[in-house]
């Protein structure tokens, strides 16, 4: 129990335990709020064996050869050499990149019009709102096999479109590996948006309505009233979207294996595809460690900055 | 002719304003890309094949059969069996029932006890259980399925509640905790005084004042345990594969000639749980993933 | 000159009628309150003069121009809110110009605008900080800063003081009485505080429901209520009413007899049930009681000494009398004390209709 020696526990924690009416005999240290502490092994266990533990274990197994079973004969930086000359990681970081950047972009643009459109207090908010956010309800199979028959070449719109004449028509990206993972992107975007609109319509209700009042006054515009004013106020909700967005994105997976599998060939595999590939496919752990250990530094990547600008100077709490 | 000049009453607005139209038209049309799918998906379950064959995706049935329906309900094959949705539905029920007691009766306590009895190193524990929350997943598969393996569990359901009991914990707590940290402290120390203890004020104060947090918990969690694809596949045998397992396994079978609208009933039908709660718990959900937006 | 003129307004929401046929004729550098309680309408009114609500009938006229269908930037007016409303983003600079730069005026009249604002509010130190690193009272400043750039005739005040603490409201209050002496334009001022409506008004508005009760000076309004809800809500603290019966030149009530003499009655009356109201300060105890019209003995419940007065509560029979004394009185409870009062300061009300009588 010396964990519970290294918090330096915040300041309300006192006044609570002060609060006590019996007890005269206070037993300190360990024993002292002893049901909670017991009520918390639960969580407990849980951060310090499966997340700090299994983690640790993760990256530590990462610089082994562990093939079938993890086993400890380490190798150094092999299994990563290995990975970055492997053509299919190459691919899955290329598509995650490009589905990253127009994820992210649209995502926040999407989100945020609708949520604007929806704030204009105009008639049949709760439909339009319950239309634009249901996907988010569906599994993320759902969502990839509904557009794998969307997308279907033969029967889908690809056909539709033809059959009203314009012959040469094509659009076919689960079947192009050039852009397959823009397929993706439709169906990543049509479930994820209504989402990122939920939150920024949050925000735009938190807008002081004076705000708005005020800038009537001034005689400036509504377009230029949401960009000069509106939008820097919700700097933190934008960060909070930005974070929601950028682990999805990374953890993206179902939605791969149910639209397209990876396919055509290997041009729509992504990092989290492989790592489950290599750990129970392929049975080469060591692969799958160092794979996954690189998805874990690129949170690490993106968690930080936000956790500076976020926390950074305040207080925890 | 100058009386009707006076301004005078509400400004005259013009109903089809250049504004309207562009606001209005820019919602039709996004809401014509999200809900389109679902009558894609609606439409196609309901035709048989030759009509699929023959017509548009976006046309109605001419002549309505619950045929794939039934199919996708009872007889579609996987690689393996072809028992069709049922036994995944079953599994998933099985997994889900167990999942949502477990993950909120745990989170729940977790989250009283850090908003009403901290001890010394309980906000450590909370900061790295909110970190986990980023961790990839991928990162902590593999010794999970090692944990599970010693405990015995690891193919069982039972190994794939506690993954879900597990990975729910964090989004789970922080609801619990910012609840319970609104409830005024003087209704806590009011119970402390008369003498209630650490499961006293829980079961006997907050509890009870707690109903629609614990609602919004419900439709997190079961919306998301019956979404799960990753921890069905890699957790459990093919015997208690979850309903998304299945369907995607039916759907992506590469046996047989492709039936577009038994698999449309497939997917609709696994899509219809979350759907009906999506749709029964309107402003909850939102509330849900508002409150649950650090979860990703 | 009429600066603003309200007429026939008519407000409402669906089935609900929020401002009922308001008449209001503001002459040219008037400072105006609208005061009452929450829900009266009175930030409504203000909203719809401002023309960030639209209206349902009637016209809104500032400056002999029927601006009705203005939008509000075109009004003429400036405003004032309650949350201050800053860019919080903008430097108090960027907060008093962003309006100005986006009507493209020359930025050498800008940078004078602003700098004679910043001169009259006393806030140039701050030109370059962001509203988070002001405190209240200097927000709202700024806050009129922004109104007074627009170099406007009509100001709008939205219970501006409502988020600041005691002694700074009391502050800004004297400076917002200062800036209406210098500057002398017309300001409509919202505020549930009748201590901000007496200090600051030329006249008030006291509004309930979506109607105005009375428009008129704060001395007419506290002396001479024009209905028992106004002699209710003007006076702190609240006025004493006694229910009884006009008898003739007397009033009876449960058993007590007050001379009437002195009073203006709007219309000879001498009969008929009625509400007597007394304010608390009128009642005169000891030996300033003896050779008023009224004087009767009471018997002191609760004493609650303030220290620039003395509230005391006393009995009259079966009624319970608010008195105001003075800091230093030495009354203690049980005592039994003489108390009267002028009926001429008194006000009557009707019973059934709660006019005045």
């Amino acid at each position: 129990m010396s964990d519970s020696e290294m918090g330096s526990s915040p300041e309300p924690a006192e006044p609570f335990l002060s609060v006590r009416p019996k007890n005269p005999g206070k037993p300190s240290g360990l024993l002292r709020n002893m049901s909670a502490k017991l009520a918390s092994i639960p969580m407990i266990l849980t951060t310090m064996v499966v997340f700090v533990g299994g983690t640790i274990w993760t990256v530590v197994y990462s610089f082994t050869s562990s093939k079938l079973l993890p086993k400890l004969n380490f190798v150094g930086l092999d299994q990563y050499e290995r990975l970055w000359s492997t053509r299919r990681w190459l691919i899955s970081i290329e598509n995650l990149a490009i589905y990253g950047f127009f994820s992210m972009i649209f995502t926040l643009v999407i989100g945020f019009t609708l949520a604007a459109l929806l704030d204009r207090k105009i008639r049949g908010e709760n439909i339009f709102r319950t239309i634009f956010l249901y996907p988010f309800a569906l599994s993320f199979v759902v969502t990839g096999l509904a557009w794998q028959w969307i997308l279907n070449p033969d029967l889908g719109v690809q056909n539709v479109v033809r059959s009203m004449g314009w012959e040469s028509f094509t659009f076919n990206p689960l079947n192009d590996p050039d852009i397959v993972i823009y397929g993706i992107l439709i169906a990543g975007l049509w479930q994820g948006t209504g989402l990122i609109m939920v939150i920024m319509l949050a925000g735009l209700r938190g807008i002081d309505e004076e705000i708005w009042k005020a800038a009537r006054v001034d005689g400036i515009g509504t377009v230029k009233t949401y960009i000069r004013i509106v939008i820097p106020m919700m700097r933190p909700v934008f960060v909070t979207a930005l974070v929601l967005i950028a682990s999805g994105i990374i953890k993206i997976y179902d939605l791969v294996v149910a639209q397209t599998n990876g396919g055509p060939g290997i041009a729509s595999e992504v990092p989290a595809k492989y790592v489950i590939n290599y750990m129970f496919r392929a049975q080469n752990l060591g692969q799958g460690f160092a794979a996954s250990t690189m998805m874990l530094l690129s949170v690490i990547i993106i968690l930080i900055p936000w956790a500076y600008l976020e926390f950074g100077g305040k207080k925890r709490g | 002719m100058a009386e009707a000049l006076t301004p005078r009453g509400p400004k005259p607005r013009r109903r089809f304003s250049r504004t309207n139209i562009m606001l209005y038209g820019t919602l039709i049309v996004f809401a014509l890309y999200y809900a389109l799918p679902l009558y894609v998906m609606i439409v196609t379950s309901l035709k048989g094949m030759p009509e699929i064959r023959m017509g548009n995706i976006f046309s109605p049935p001419v002549e309505v059969t619950f045929q794939p329906w039934v199919k996708a309900w009872a007889e579609a094959c996987t690689g393996i069996n072809c028992e069709g949705l049922s036994r995944g539905f079953g599994n998933s029920v099985k997994i889900l029932i167990p999942s949502l007691i477990l993950s909120i009766a745990i989170a729940s306590v977790n989250g009283y006890a850090l908003a009403n009895w901290r001890f010394k190193g309980s906000e450590v524990f909370f900061t790295i259980l909110i970190i986990g929350a980023f961790i990839p997943y991928q990162v902590m598969l593999y010794p999970l399925v090692i944990i599970l393996r010693e405990l015995g569990l690891y193919g069982s359901v039972w190994g794939l509640v506690l993954v879900h009991t597990v990975f729910g914990m964090p989004i789970l707590t922080l609801l619990f905790r910012n609840y319970f940290t609104s409830v005024p402290e003087e209704l806590f120390k009011a119970a402390r005084v008369d003498g209630a203890g650490f499961w006293g004020i829980y079961f006997r104060i907050m509890l009870p004042m707690s109903l629609p947090i614990f609602v919004v918990a419900m439709i997190l969690q079961v919306t998301g345990i019956w979404n799960d694809f990753l921890f069905g596949v890699i957790y459990t045998k093919p015997a208690h594969y979850p309903m998304t397992v299945q369907l995607n396994n039916i759907v992506n079978s590469v046996q047989g000639v492709k039936e577009y609208n038994v698999n449309m009933a497939a997917t609709l039908l696994t899509g219809l749980v979350p759907l009906i709660i999506y749709f029964a718990s309107g402003k909850l959900f939102v509330r849900g993933i508002a409150a649950g937006a650090v979860k990703g | 000159m009429t600066s603003v003129l309200v007429k026939d307004l008519t407000l409402q929401f669906g089935a609900l009628t929020v401002l009922d046929n308001l008449n209001i004729d503001i002459p040219e550098g008037e400072f105006l309150v609208l005061l009452g309680a929450s829900g009266c309408g009175k930030s409504t009114l203000l909203n719809c003069i401002a023309g960030l609500l639209d209206v349902t009938d009637g016209e809104i006229h500032i400056n002999d121009r029927n601006v009705t269908w203005e939008e509000p930037s075109g009004r003429g007016i400036g405003m004032v809110f309650q949350s201050y409303a800053l860019y919080p983003q903008m430097t108090v600079e960027g907060n008093l110009s962003f309006g100005l730069k986006n009507a493209r005026m020359p930025k050498a009249e800008i940078k004078q605008r602003v700098a004679r604002a910043a001169e009259i509010l006393q806030i140039e130190p701050l030109l370059h900080r962001k509203p988070a690193a002001l405190s209240g009272g200097q927000r709202q400043r700024v806050a009129i800063g922004r109104a007074l750039v627009r170099d406007v005739d009509v100001f709008l005040f939205d219970e501006p003081l409502s988020n600041l603490d005691a002694k700074l409201r009391a502050d800004l209050r004297v400076e917002i009485k200062r800036l209406h002496h210098s500057l002398k334009n017309t300001m409509i001022y919202v505020t549930h505080d009748q201590v901000e409506a007496m200090t600051l008004a030329d006249r008030i508005a006291i509004m309930k429901s979506g109607l105005i009760q009375q428009l008129d000076t704060p001395t007419e309004i506290y002396n001479r209520p024009i209905n028992k809800y106004v002699a209710g809500f003007i006076g702190s603290p609240e006025i004493n009413f006694f229910k009884g019966e006009i008898e003739g030149t007397e009033f009876v009530t449960e058993g007590h007899r007050f001379s009437l003499q002195g009073y203006e009655f709007e219309k000879p009356t001498t009969s008929g049930s009625a509400w007597l109201g007394v304010r608390p300060e009128h009642i005169m105890t000891g030996p300033a009681a003896k050779g008023l019209a009224v004087t009767t003995q009471a018997e002191v419940e609760i004493v609650e000494p303030m220290g620039s007065d003395t509230l005391a509560w006393a009995k009259l029979g079966g009624m319970s009398v608010r008195i105001r004394m003075d800091g230093q009185a030495a009354v203690k409870t049980g005592d039994q004390i003489t108390i009267g009062f002028d009926p001429a300061r008194a006000s009557l009300f009707d019973t059934d209709t709660e006019l005045r009588l």
